[in-house]
């Protein structure tokens, strides 16, 4: 479970979050649903615990998340905006890496790699160097890389972008998978068809706060709209 | 430590993958200094033995007017060839390095002689080009030599004691030791040895952060359970590891360079054997987690791979300034020296090299000083990366 307390965050004169607070369950997809630059990626970023919040406070599974070395951390795969992967290294010696890095026993290593190849459909390049990868492929690489830990959270920062019709709706049926599994899973977006398809629950975000924060079809009863886009407008 | 231990394995690892890091780490960096150290001395000492071995060769106008002249030039080995330029030909012909020196004999030159009247000679040549000017000054003494004893036959046929015309009679004592001379060559050796050290972790430094944030890796690194202490630690220690590796692949090359080159004769002790080249590294090798610290340190302020080439390129600037001061003033190792890093570090080299006695507390004292602003490189590169501007 991730939830976001009051967070706030001010960048010089700029107000890029306001009082944000919201939940996002176990088995369940969150969606965080925003123009560009209406706060999302700075309220993931807090969430994630590269920024900290000027106040409030986001806690994964109960427990806050500050701290370079905070147990929250360990509980929480991240898939950020800009995912990118180290070139010289192959996809499995990326995933491996953050592997030793979240405390994982190499054996533990060597089966983790070996699952999410098998699961994310990744053994045609498991053991090419990133160098050329496609946009797929890299996302998928990162993807792994945040599960490797088998975190019970998962935020993902605008997962979609730059990927082709096929890619998504691969990712949207890993992450169905995931939430299957019992997990929770938030991420953001500003595509309203692609938050509706596949999201429990949507937080709308505008102007650093929170406007929204309901079920899809709850937004679209309660403003009257046909679709979330009108609901969204 | 575990994590220190996985970033430092990755980064080596990734590292040795990387052609750009292998070239400048272990073949350009190391072998650039060594070859083209060798080649200039090699290229120095051929001049010497070469000048002296050869013939002065001078182009004479005039030489009707002055047989005498031109029969003891010949008869002293030069290698005279004949014209009947003008002055203002003869110019020409030293600016475009026709002829290296031209000595006219104008036209009262045989009427003044015989009548015992100081007799014009023009000699026409180029000062500012240093090979020209051993020409000229050979040209000249001969000149001279040739006067003086023309002179000294006046004063005999009139009578005269030719001693009367030396009232002194100067001898040059010439202090210098070739050591001394070697002075400023040691201090480009030494610069070398830590410019090949520096370029061998340049690319690493600038990886280790600013490669970080372009390729858009560092935010999910930055989201890990892990010290950011340890993730700073680990890059260092890679880098440093590579920059070890250079310096010690540059001693090797010297060692090999100075093999065929004959050292003794520009007075520096020529036995750099192993033995030197430990004790040369031994004393750089404090200097190495300097420059790591300083290299990274600077590039985790930077935005971009070409922002953080920049400013790079003017931090390897920063340990050849105290060695141009150093050679420039013939600075000589002195203990109160021996805090300032890269300065230190050259004076004692250059004592080893020499073969002069080194102070066990000396070299203590630079390693301490050098480790020690290490460490608050090092610090402060740890205390950036906690930063949140870290993530650009």
């Amino acid at each position: 479970m991730i939830e976001a307390r009051q967070l706030s965050k001010r960048f010089g004169n700029v107000q890029a979050t306001n009082q944000v607070s919201f939940t996002a369950r176990d088995g369940e997809i969150t969606g965080l649903l925003g123009a560009n630059g209406a706060g999302k990626s700075t309220s993931l970023r807090m969430i994630y615990g590269v920024i900290a919040p000027d106040s409030g406070q986001a806690l994964i599974d109960g427990i806050d998340i500050r701290g370079e070395t905070s147990q929250a951390r360990s509980r929480l795969g991240v898939l950020p905006h800009a995912a990118g992967l180290y070139g010289n290294l192959t996809a499995r010696e990326n995933v491996a890496y953050f592997g030793a890095l979240q405390g994982l026993d190499p054996e533990r290593v060597r089966r983790r790699c070996s699952e999410l190849g098998a699961a994310l459909d990744m053994q045609a390049f498991l053991d090419r160097r990133a160098k050329g990868f496609s946009q797929g492929q890299r996302i998928k690489t990162a993807l792994a890389r945040a599960l490797v830990h088998e975190p019970r959270n998962l935020v993902l920062d605008e997962p979609t972008n730059g990927l082709d019709v096929m890619a998504i709706r691969s990712l949207r049926e890993m992450l169905m998978n995931l939430r299957a599994e019992g997990r929770c899973i938030l991420f953001s977006s500003h595509v309203m068809q692609e938050v509706a398809a596949l999201c429990d629950r949507v937080i709308v975000i505008g102007n650093g706060t929170v406007l929204a924060d309901d079920t899809p079809d709850a937004l679209r009863k309660n403003t009257g709209a046909a679709t979330m886009e009108q609901a969204f407008l | 430590m575990r994590a220190l231990l996985t970033v430092f394995r990755k980064e080596v690892l990734e590292n040795l993958r990387d052609r750009r890091t292998l070239f400048s780490a272990l073949l350009f960096g190391p072998l650039f200094g060594p070859l083209l150290f060798g080649a200039m001395v090699t290229r120095m000492l051929d001049q010497n033995s070469f000048e002296s071995d050869q013939a002065l060769e001078l182009t004479m106008a005039g030489s009707e007017r002055a047989p005498g002249l031109m029969q003891f030039l010949k008869s002293q080995g030069v290698k005279l060839t004949f014209t009947d330029w003008t002055e203002s030909q003869a110019r020409e012909a030293v600016k475009s390095g026709k002829a290296p020196v031209v000595l006219i004999v104008p036209g009262d030159y045989a009427r003044r002689f015989e009548s015992a009247m100081p007799a014009p000679l023009l000699l026409v040549a180029d000062s500012s080009d240093s090979q020209n000017r051993k020409h000229t000054d050979r040209a000249r003494a001969l000149l001279a030599g040739y006067g003086s004893g023309i002179a000294q036959l006046r004063l005999q046929v009139r009578g005269v004691d030719p001693w009367l015309a030396l009232p002194v009679a100067v001898n040059d004592v010439d202090v210098a030791t070739p050591t001394g001379r070697a002075v400023a060559i040691l201090g480009l050796m030494t610069y070398f040895l830590l410019f090949a050290m520096l370029m061998g972790g340049l690319y690493l430094a600038i990886d280790s952060s600013a490669g970080e944030r372009e390729r858009g890796s560092l935010e999910a690194l930055l989201s890990l359970p892990v010290p950011r202490g340890a993730l700073v630690a680990g890059k260092l220690l890679a880098t440093c590891a590579y920059m070890g590796i250079s310096l010690a692949v540059t001693l090797t090359a010297f060692v090999i360079v100075f093999g065929w080159v004959p050292l003794d004769r520009l007075g520096m002790s020529a036995n750099l054997g192993p033995l030197t080249a430990l004790t040369l590294f031994a004393i750089c090798l404090p200097f190495v987690p300097l420059g790591a610290a300083l290299m990274t340190f600077v590039a985790s302020f930077t935005r971009s791979y070409r922002e953080a080439q920049t400013y790079l390129t003017i931090v390897l600037l920063v340990p050849t300034l105290p060695i141009a001061f150093a050679t420039i003033y013939s600075l000589k190792t002195k203990s109160s020296l021996m805090f300032l890093p890269s300065l230190s570090q050259h004076l004692l080299m250059t004592s080893v090299l020499r073969a002069e006695p080194v102070r066990f507390a000396d070299v203590c004292v630079s390693a301490g000083a050098s480790l020690g602003l290490a460490l608050l490189f090092g610090a402060l590169t740890a205390r950036h990366w906690r930063r949140e501007s870290m993530l650009g």
